[in-house]
C-alpha cells in the first residue's frame, strides 16, 4: 500500500467517521437522557434523505440551502414522535419501549417503500461536486465537506449541551432525573428537547449524506448499526465517547473495506461491538 | 403473566375449547380441498405460530427479547439442506442436526450476550443476525446469494417433500405447533417455568437463591432456538430454496417476535392468536395489493407495533384479560409490570 493510498483512505475514513459519529450523538444523547434506544434513528436518516433528494429534484434546490430546512424539520419530528408515541412507554416494561421505536421503524421503511418504491436514488450535480486533487491524492468534495459539515455540527451540539443553561439542564436530568425534578428542572420537556435535538442532528447528517449516497427505504438500517456500535462503543449515553467512536468506525469501516470483500467491509465493524460491550460494557469514554 | 397464573389448573371449559380449536384445525383441510392458496396460509400459520412460541420461551419467559431471532430459522434451514446436499442423509436427520446446529449456536450466542442486560442484548441479537446474514450472502460453500436448491424426489414422508398434494407439509406444521405448544405448556408449570419468570423479573433474586440464571437463560435459548432451527428445516423442504433473503431476512425476526407480542407476551396462546391475526393479514393483503413489491403488510406491521407497545403492551390476551376481569370485580388493572432497567 503506497501512502497516497494509505492517506487517501483515511481521510475518507475521516470523512465517513464524522457522519456515522453525528449519527451516533443523537443516539448518545436520547439513551442519556430518555434512556431509551431509538431503534428508528436510521430511518430518521432515511427520511432527511429523501426530503433532500425530493428538495432538489422538484423544487432545484441544491442540499446545502435545504440542510437548514431539513434540520428544522426533523426537529419538530423528534417532538411529535417524542410526545405521541413514546411518553406513552416510558416507564412501561422493556419490551414496550423497544418494540415502540422498532415499530416506527418499521413503518417508516415500508412507507418509504411505498411511496417511493424500492428505487435507488442520487442527487447529481450539486454544488458540492468534483474532487480535489492534492498532488496525487484525490479527495471527493462531497464527502470532505460532509466531514466537515458533520464535525461543525457536533460541534455546535457539543457546545449547546456543555455551555448552555438548558443544555446544563439536559445534562441533569441524564444524569439524576429524580435529583434534576427537585432543582424545578421540567424533565419531559427535557426529554423532548432530546428527541428534537437529536432527530436535528441525524436531519444534517441525511442532508450531507445525500450529496454523495444514494437514497434507498433501508439505506437508514446500514448507517443505524454502525451507529449503535459508535454509542456502545463511546460508552451509551457519553457524547464525546460517540464522536470518538464514530470517528474510529469510519477509518475502520473504510480500511476493511479495502482489505475484505466490500460487502463483507461492515462485519468487523459488527463484530467490535460484541468485543467492546463484553470487554468493555462501559465504552471508551462511558460513565463508570 | 396474569393470564399466565391462572392456568395453572386448566378449567375443564378451557380444555373442551383447545380440544375443539385442535379438532377443527385437524379437519379444516378437508373442506379446502383445491384451495391452495387457503392451505398455504394455514400451513404457515401454524409455523409462524410454532416459531412465535419459540421466541416466546425466550423473549417472554426467560425476559430476553432478541429482534434477531431469524437467525436460527436460517441457520436450520442451511443446516438441513446441506446435509442433504453434501452429505446425501435424508432431510429427517437433517433436521435434527438443525436443532443440534441452531440450539449449539443459540448457548455459543447466549454464553457470550447474556451478560449484556436490556438494550445492550437486543441490538446484540441484532447485529449477530445481520453479520450471519451478510457472510452467508457472500460464503460459496452454502451457495452465497444465489442460495442452494434442493432436488425434487419421489413425495412422501420418507423424503419430507410433497409435490403434488401440499396437505402432509399443513399437517407436519399443525404438529410442530401442537407439540411446541404442550412443551410450552408443561414448562409453565415446572420448576424451569416459574425460575425463567424469575430470572426475567429479578435476576438477582435468582442468584441469591442459589440457582444461575445463566444456566436458565442458556436452558431457554436453547429450546428457542432448536425450535427455529427445525422450523427452519421445515420450510427449507416446503419451498425447496434457501437463500438468504428468504431464510434470513430482517423481517422473518420481526414476524416472529411480533405475532408473540401481539398475542401476548409470555402467554401460551399469545403466539396461536398472534400468529392467526397477523399471518392472514399480511397474506391477505399481499393478495389484495397483488404485487406490488410496496410491502403493505410491513406498513400494517409497523402501524401495529407501535400501538401495541405504546396502547397495551400486554397485547390481545391482556385485553381480553382486563375485559374479564372488569366484569368479575372491577379490580384494579394487572399489567405486565415495568421492570427497572
Amino acid at each position: 500500500m503506497t501512502p497516497e493510498l494509505l492517506i487517501q483512505l483515511l481521510v475518507s475514513g475521516l470523512g465517513m467517521g464524522f457522519i456515522f459519529a453525528l449519527i451516533a450523538i443523537g443516539l448518545a444523547l436520547i439513551y442519556g437522557v430518555v434512556g431509551v434506544i431509538n431503534f428508528a434513528h436510521g430511518e430518521f436518516l432515511m427520511v432527511s434523505m429523501y426530503a433532500t433528494y425530493l428538495g432538489f429534484s422538484v423544487g432545484g434546490l441544491d442540499p446545502l440551502v435545504t440542510l437548514p430546512f431539513v434540520a428544522i424539520g426533523m426537529f419538530g419530528f423528534g417532538m411529535v414522535v417524542y410526545y405521541v408515541l413514546m411518553r406513552r412507554v416510558l416507564g412501561a416494561a422493556l419490551h414496550a419501549q423497544i418494540f415502540a421505536t422498532f415499530g416506527l421503524m418499521v413503518f417508516m421503511q415500508a412507507a418509504a417503500q411505498f411511496v417511493f418504491g424500492a428505487d435507488y436514488f442520487s442527487i447529481d450535480h450539486s454544488l458540492l461536486s468534483g474532487a480535489l486533487h492534492l498532488g496525487s491524492i484525490t479527495l471527493p468534495l462531497p464527502q470532505m465537506a460532509a466531514g466537515v459539515g458533520a464535525l461543525l455540527c457536533s460541534a455546535a451540539l457539543y457546545v449547546f449541551v456543555f455551555r448552555t443553561g438548558p443544555g446544563r439542564a439536559l445534562r441533569a436530568v441524564s444524569q439524576d432525573r429524580v435529583a434534576a425534578l427537585t432543582m424545578g428542572i421540567d424533565a419531559d420537556r427535557m426529554n423532548a428537547l432530546a428527541w428534537g435535538l437529536a432527530s436535528a442532528c441525524v436531519g444534517v447528517a441525511g442532508s450531507l449524506l445525500s450529496n454523495f449516497y444514494y437514497v434507498f427505504p433501508r439505506v437508514g438500517a446500514i448507517f443505524v448499526l454502525v451507529a449503535y456500535v459508535a454509542v456502545a462503543l463511546g460508552g451509551f449515553g457519553s457524547i464525546s465517547g460517540a464522536l470518538l467512536a464514530g470517528v474510529i468506525m469510519g477509518i475502520l469501516q473504510v480500511l476493511s473495506g479495502f482489505f475484505l470483500e466490500s460487502s463483507l467491509k461492515l462485519v468487523p465493524v459488527y463484530l467490535l461491538y460484541l468485543v467492546v460491550v463484553l470487554i468493555r460494557p462501559k465504552g471508551l469514554l462511558g460513565r463508570q | 403473566m396474569s393470564n399466565a397464573s391462572r392456568l395453572s389448573r386448566p378449567k375443564p371449559t378451557r380444555l373442551l375449547l383447545w380440544g375443539a380449536l385442535v379438532a377443527a384445525l385437524a379437519l379444516l383441510p378437508q373442506m379446502l380441498a383445491g384451495r391452495p392458496f387457503e392451505l398455504r396460509l394455514l400451513t404457515i400459520i401454524c409455523l409462524y405460530a410454532t416459531m412465535g412460541q419459540a421466541w416466546n420461551i425466550l423473549g417472554g419467559y426467560a425476559g430476553q427479547i432478541s429482534i434477531g431471532h431469524g437467525l436460527f430459522f436460517g441457520l436450520g434451514a442451511y443446516t438441513s439442506t446441506m446435509v442433504v446436499l453434501s452429505l446425501g442423509l435424508n432431510p429427517w436427520i437433517g433436521g435434527l442436526l438443525a436443532i443440534v446446529v441452531a440450539a449449539g449456536s443459540g448457548v455459543l450466542i447466549g454464553l457470550t450476550c447474556f451478560r449484556l442486560r436490556s438494550h445492550y442484548f437486543v441490538i446484540a441479537t441484532l447485529i449477530v443476525a445481520e453479520s450471519v446474514s451478510l457472510i452467508f450472502s457472500q460464503w460459496s460453500l452454502v451457495g452465497a446469494a444465489v442460495g442452494l436448491e434442493l432436488p425434487i424426489r419421489a413425495s412422501g414422508w420418507i423424503n419430507f417433500e410433497f409435490n403434488r398434494n401440499k396437505l402432509p407439509y399443513y399437517y407436519i406444521a399443525l404438529a410442530m405447533m401442537l407439540i411446541v405448544t404442550l412443551l410450552v405448556v408443561w414448562m409453565e408449570r415446572s420448576k424451569l417455568g416459574y425460575v425463567l419468570k424469575a430470572v426475567r423479573d429479578d435476576e438477582d433474586a435468582v442468584r441469591s437463591l442459589g440457582l444461575s440464571p445463566l444456566r436458565y437463560k442458556l436452558i431457554a435459548m436453547a429450546l428457542s432456538a432448536g425450535i427455529l432451527g427445525f422450523c427452519g428445516t421445515f420450510y427449507a423442504q416446503y419451498v425447496l430454496l434457501v437463500d438468504p433473503p428468504s431464510v434470513l431476512a430482517g423481517s422473518i425476526s420481526i414476524i416472529v417476535a411480533l405475532v408473540a407480542i401481539f398475542g401476548g407476551i409470555g402467554t401460551v396462546s399469545g403466539p396461536i392468536i398472534g400468529s392467526f391475526v397477523l399471518i392472514s393479514l399480511s397474506e391477505y393483503s399481499r393478495v389484495y395489493f397483488s404485487g406490488s413489491g410496496r410491502n403493505v403488510d410491513l406498513l400494517i406491521y409497523g402501524a401495529l407495533i407501535m400501538i401495541i407497545a405504546a396502547y397495551c403492551p400486554g397485547g390481545v390476551n391482556s385485553l381480553a384479560g382486563k375485559f374479564g376481569r372488569r366484569l368479575k370485580h372491577r379490580s384494579d388493572d394487572n399489567l405486565p409490570n415495568a421492570r427497572s432497567n
